[in-house]
C-alpha cells in the first residue's frame, strides 16, 4: 500500500466523531469612511506613507514629485504607461526585476482593520515584483477599503479567480535582532500607498 | 529533530547560570506578550474568533481524511504535483528525489518547521546539498550551527552584539558592529544574491485550503515570496493537520495568527499558492510522522490544532527563564511539552514536566488547546507507564499511602516539624534543592489540628 | 449552613494561623464549622506529579471524611481545585459528586455564596496581591490578564471591604510564582528564578506584604523574601480579612 492510502487509512481510523463547522457571524457596524480613517491610521503605524488623490493625473503629478526620480520605475498600471515603464505581460526571467528601485502597482481593495493590500498576479505580471522592487506603491480606489479580513474573503470568493494572490501590508520587515524593528528584511524598503477618488 | 536530548531541568539550571541573560530573555519575550495583550483586548470579538478557530479546527481534525483527499484533488487540478510521506525519513527522501530529477546540490529554504521536525537540512548536507535558510533569524542560528530556539523568533536567544560577531566572521561585516539596521543589510545583500542564483525554493505552509486547493504561508521578510517566485521549482511541505476547509475560513485564522504571535494584526505577507507558475514545477509534501497515531488519543489529539503562533512560549514563565534549547526539540515550550511524548514518550518525558501548570499557555492560545490539562495527562500517562525515576515512585507510593491512614499522617506531620525545628541543618542544606535559595517555613509549635482540638473540640 | 473545613496539609502542619483565622472568618460570618479530624492530603502532590494512581487512598479519605456537608471550604485555591476536578474513587460514590460540586475557596465562597458586603477588618498596610494560577485560572476567581474580557476580582473585592488596606500595583498582575508543587524541587532553578521576579515586582513596588488565596505560593515567595532578609512579609488574605 503507498503510503498516501496508508495515511488516509489510520487518518480515517483515528478521527474522531464529526465536529460541526460554525457560522462565522462577525457584524460590522462602522461606516465606510471611518474605515478609511482605520486604514490610514493603521498604515502609519505600518511605516507606510498615505497619499491621497482625487484622480490619475493628479496621481501622476505627484508620483513625478515624489516618486518616480528613481533609477528604474515600473509599473503595471496602464494610466501610467507615459511616467513610468509599464509592464503588461511576462515577456523576460523575472530575475531581469533584481534593479527595479520602484514598482507602483494596483491592488483590488484594502482591509482596514491590518492595513493589507489585496493584490493577485494578474495586476502584477511577474509574482516576484512587489518582493524584488527597491521601493513599492500600491494604488487602491478609495471606495474598494473593506473593515476586516471577513468582507475581504467575501469580495475575494466573489470576485474572479486567481493563480496567486497576496495581502501585502507594508514594506518587508524583520525583528529577528533583539526585537529591533528593521525594514527592508529582503523586500521593499519603504512603501508608499496612493489612495485613488 | 535534535540528536542531543538532554532533561530540561539540567537545561534549565545552565541557563540560569547568567541571571542577567535570564532577565534579559524574559524582558524580551514578555514584550512579545504584551504587544500580543494589545492587539487582542483591541478585537472586541476576540474570544468569539478563537472559538470559531476552535471550531473549525475541531471540524478539521472530525474529517481530515476527506479534507486530504479534496485537497489533493483540488491541488492536482491545479498543477501542483502533491506527495505523502509517512514519515520524516519519507518526506526527506521526496525532497531529495526532486533536487536529483532536477540535478540541483543548492536550494534556499524560508521558515518551515516541519522540516526542522524531520531534520531536513542535515539530511540534505548529508548528502552534499547545501541547505540557505533565508528567514533572517534562522540563518543567523545556521551560521551559529544550532537549531531555532523559538518557533516564530527562531534566535531569540541571540544578542545584537554576538550576531555581530558572527557575521564578521561569516559575511565580513565591520568589527564590533552590532547595529540591527545594518546587520540585516549586510543579511539582506548576502541573501539577495542566494535567491537569484537557486534553481530550488522550499517553504513551509501555513493554512492549505480543501476547498480550493491553495496553500498561504505568511512571512514578514519577504523570503518565502522571493525564494519561490525566483525558483523554477518550489516544494512546499506540511504536516497534515495544516488543512482548512473553506478559503473563507482564513479570515479567522489570519486575524489571530500575527496578533497572537507578535501583536501585528497581520504578517507583512500572506501568500496565496494556488496555481505555480507557466514556466515552474510546485511540489507539496503532505507528511504525517506520527500525526495520524496522534489523531487518535482522546485526550492528546486537540494539540494538532495548532497553527505554531508560539502565543504559549511568550508567555509561559518557564520558556521564559529556561529558553527554547532547553526543551530539545523543534518547537519547544507548552505546545512542544504536549507535542513531543506523542512521538516519542521516553525522549520526551521530562518535558510535560517542565511547567507549573499555570494554565497561561491555554489562555492564549487562539485555537483553544487545553495545554495545561495536556500537561496534566501527559504526566499521569508517563508516570503509569512507570517512566518515573524509581526513587520518585518508591516516594510517591508511600506517600499515597501515609495520607491515606490519618494516624500515620499525625505522626509524621509532627516528626517534619521536629525536624526542621531542631536540626535545621539536616534539612537546610545544599542537597535540599528547596533550600538552594529558599529558608524554610519557620515550624510552629502545633499543628491547626492540635490547636483545634484544644479549643474547638468538644 | 453546616460548612465543612478543609485544611491544606502543609497548612495544618506549618501555617496554623491560616486555618485559625480561616475558621474565625467563617464563624464570624454565621456559618457553623466543622474540621473534619481524620482528615489528612486532597492527593494533588501526587496527582500534579504524575501519579493519581497513588491518590485513590487519598481520595476515598476525603470523601469519607467530607461527605455530608452544605459546602466545604478550603483556604487555597489550588487544593480546592484539585477536589473539584480530579475527586474521582474507585467507589464512585453519589457524595462524591456533591463533594465536586460544593467545595469552596474561601474568597469565592464568602463572594459567591455568603455575598458579603461588609467586612470588619482593618490593615493599615501597603499590600501586593498574588493571584495564584490554579485560583484564578482554575477557578476563576479574577479575571485573566490574557482574555479580553471584563476585569473582576473575587478577592480583590474582599480586600476593598478591609479599612486602611492600600493595594499596590504590580507589572505583571497574574504572571506564575513558579511554586507549581513538585516543580519547585524538581525544577529549581527555574522555581527560584520565577520566585525571586515574582517578589522583586512587589518590593519594587513598595509592598509591606504580599498576600493571596494559596499558602503554597506564599510559602514559596516567603522563601524567597527571608533568604534576601527582605523587610517585606507575606499574609494570608484570610488573616488580613480576619484582622481587627
Amino acid at each position: 500500500m503507498s503510503s498516501r492510502d496508508n495515511i488516509l487509512k489510520e487518518v480515517l481510523k483515528n478521527q474522531p466523531a464529526d465536529r460541526a463547522l460554525p457560522v462565522i457571524d462577525i457584524p460590522v457596524t462602522t461606516t465606510h469612511e471611518e474605515w478609511v480613517e482605520a486604514l490610514k491610521t493603521r498604515l502609519e503605524i505600518l511605516h507606510v506613507a498615505v497619499r491621497e488623490v482625487a484622480d490619475y493625473a493628479a496621481l501622476k503629478h505627484l508620483l513625478q514629485q515624489e516618486a518616480i526620480p528613481q533609477d528604474r520605475t515600473v509599473t503595471t498600471i496602464a494610466e501610467l504607461s507615459d511616467v513610468s515603464t509599464l509592464i503588461e505581460a511576462v515577456k523576460e526571467d523575472a530575475h531581469s526585476l533584481e534593479d527595479v528601485d520602484l514598482a507602483i502597482i494596483p491592488a483590488h481593495f484594502g482591509v482596514a482593520e491590518n492595513g493589507a493590500m489585496w493584490v493577485t498576479e494578474s495586476l502584477i505580471q511577474y509574482r516576484v515584483l512587489p518582493f524584488i522592487t527597491q521601493q513599492l506603491a500600491i494604488v487602491v480606489n478609495r471606495k474598494d477599503i473593506v473593515y476586516n479580513m471577513h468582507q475581504a474573503y467575501q469580495r475575494i470568493a466573489g470576485t474572479t479567480q486567481y493563480d496567486f494572490g497576496v495581502f501585502i501590508a507594508g514594506p518587508s520587515k524583520t525583528a529577528d535582532i533583539e526585537q529591533s524593528l528593521v525594514l527592508g528584511a529582503h523586500g521593499p524598503k519603504g512603501m508608499t500607498l496612493y489612495l485613488l477618488g | 529533530m535534535h540528536s542531543k536530548v538532554t532533561n530540561h531541568a539540567d537545561a534549565a539550571i545552565q541557563f540560569n547560570l547568567d541571571e542577567p541573560r535570564v532577565d534579559w530573555h524574559d524582558k524580551t519575550l514578555w514584550f512579545i506578550r504584551e504587544k500580543r495583550d494589545l492587539a487582542s483586548h483591541a478585537i472586541p470579538e476576540w474570544e468569539q474568533l478563537r472559538e470559531y478557530a476552535s471550531q473549525i479546527k475541531n471540524n478539521v481534525l472530525s474529517n481530515l481524511s476527506q479534507y486530504l483527499q479534496e485537497f489533493e484533488k483540488n491541488a492536482i487540478a491545479n498543477g501542483v504535483i502533491v506527495h505523502w510521506a509517512a514519515d520524516a525519513a519519507e518526506h526527506n527522501q521526496i525532497v531529495h528525489e526532486i533536487l536529483k530529477k532536477h540535478k540541483v546540490d543548492r536550494m534556499v529554504k524560508s521558515k518551515s518547521m516541519l522540516t526542522e521536525e524531520c531534520g531536513l537540512n542535515e539530511h540534505l548536507e548529508h548528502n552534499g546539498i547545501e541547505v540557505i535558510d533565508t528567514d533572517l533569524g534562522e540563518r543567523i542560528v545556521q551560521l551559529a550551527k544550532e537549531p531555532p530556539s523559538h518557533i516564530v523568533l527562531p534566535c531569540i536567544h541571540w544578542k545584537k552584539e554576538e550576531i555581530g560577531e558572527l557575521f564578521h566572521e561569516h559575511l565580513g561585516t565591520d568589527k564590533g558592529a552590532s547595529d540591527p539596521k545594518y546587520l540585516t543589510a549586510a543579511a539582506r545583500e548576502h541573501l539577495r544574491e542566494t535567491f537569484l542564483t537557486r534553481r530550488v525554493a522550499l517553504t513551509g505552509v501555513n493554512f492549505a485550503v480543501a476547498e480550493t486547493g491553495e496553500f498561504v504561508v505568511s512571512t514578514n521578510e519577504g523570503n518565502a515570496d522571493m525564494g519561490a517566485h525566483l525558483a523554477d521549482v518550489h516544494i512546499a511541505c506540511m504536516g497534515i493537520e495544516k488543512i482548512i476547509p473553506k478559503q473563507e475560513h482564513l479570515s479567522v485564522f489570519l486575524r489571530l495568527l500575527a496578533r497572537s504571535a507578535t501583536g501585528q494584526p497581520i504578517t507583512t505577507y500572506s501568500s496565496h499558492f494556488k496555481k505555480p507558475q507557466p514556466h515552474q514545477e510546485m511540489h507539496l509534501v503532505l507528511v504525517d510522522n506520527g500525526r495520524s497515531v496522534h489523531l487518535g488519543k482522546d485526550d492528546f489529539r486537540n494539540s494538532l490544532k495548532c497553527i505554531r503562533c508560539a502565543a504559549c512560549m511568550n508567555t509561559c514563565p518557564v520558556y521564559r527563564r529556561s529558553g527554547g534549547h532547553s526543551y530539545h526539540n523543534a518547537v519547544a515550550g507548552p505546545i512542544g511539552s504536549i507535542l513531543t511524548p506523542n512521538f516519542d514518550m521516553r525522549a520526551n518525558k521530562d518535558l510535560p514536566f517542565a511547567s507549573t501548570l499555570c494554565g497561561s499557555c491555554s489562555n492564549v492560545c487562539p485555537v483553544k488547546i487545553d495545554i495545561h490539562d495536556q500537561l496534566y495527562k501527559w504526566r499521569q500517562v508517563l508516570m503509569k507507564e512507570g517512566l518515573g525515576p524509581t526513587a520518585k515512585n518508591a516516594s510517591m507510593k508511600m506517600m499515597g499511602w501515609v495520607l491515606s491512614k490519618p494516624a500515620l499522617y499525625d505522626l509524621s506531620g509532627k516528626a517534619a516539624r521536629l525536624v526542621l525545628k531542631y536540626s535545621p541543618f539536616v534539612v537546610s542544606n545544599k542537597m535540599n534543592p528547596w533550600y538552594k535559595q529558599r529558608e524554610m517555613p519557620a515550624p510552629p509549635k502545633e499543628s491547626f489540628k492540635e490547636w483545634y482540638k484544644k479549643n474547638r473540640s468538644n | 449552613m453546616r460548612v465543612a473545613l478543609f485544611i491544606p496539609c502543609y497548612v495544618d502542619q506549618f501555617y496554623p494561623n491560616v486555618a485559625i483565622a480561616t475558621l474565625e472568618l467563617l464563624e464570624k460570618h454565621g456559618c457553623e464549622v466543622t474540621y473534619p479530624l481524620k482528615q489528612t492530603c486532597c492527593g494533588q502532590p501526587m496527582a500534579n506529579s504524575g501519579y493519581e494512581h497513588e491518590a485513590e487512598g487519598c481520595s476515598q479519605l476525603f470523601a469519607e471524611n467530607f461527605a455530608g456537608y452544605d459546602y466545604i471550604v478550603c483556604p487555597s485555591g489550588s487544593c480546592t481545585l484539585h477536589i473539584k476536578h480530579h475527586l474521582h474513587t474507585e467507589k464512585n460514590a453519589p457524595e462524591e459528586a456533591h463533594i465536586r460540586k460544593t467545595v469552596y475557596e474561601l474568597c469565592e465562597f464568602m463572594v459567591d455564596v455568603l455575598k458579603v458586603d461588609d467586612i470588619k477588618a482593618s490593615f493599615p498596610h501597603k499590600v501586593g496581591m498574588h493571584q495564584s494560577c490554579h485560583g484564578q485560572r482554575g477557578l476563576n476567581l479574577s479575571q485573566m490578564s490574557e482574555l479580553n474580557a471584563e476585569p473582576f476580582s473575587k478577592p480583590g473585592s474582599l480586600l476593598a471591604m478591609v479599612k486602611d488596606v492600600e493595594l499596590i500595583k504590580l507589572d505583571r498582575i497574574d504572571e506564575c510564582c513558579g511554586f507549581g508543587g513538585t516543580f519547585c524541587v524538581a525544577e529549581e532553578a527555574v522555581s527560584a528564578k520565577m520566585g525571586k521576579d515574582r517578589v522583586a515586582d512587589h518590593v519594587r513596588h513598595e509592598a509591606e506584604y504580599i498576600t493571596g488565596a494559596d499558602m503554597s505560593c506564599l510559602m514559596h515567595m516567603e522563601g524567597i523574601l527571608k533568604r534576601q532578609n527582605s523587610k517585606t512579609k507575606i499574609i494570608h488574605i484570610a488573616e488580613i480579612l480576619n484582622s481587627d
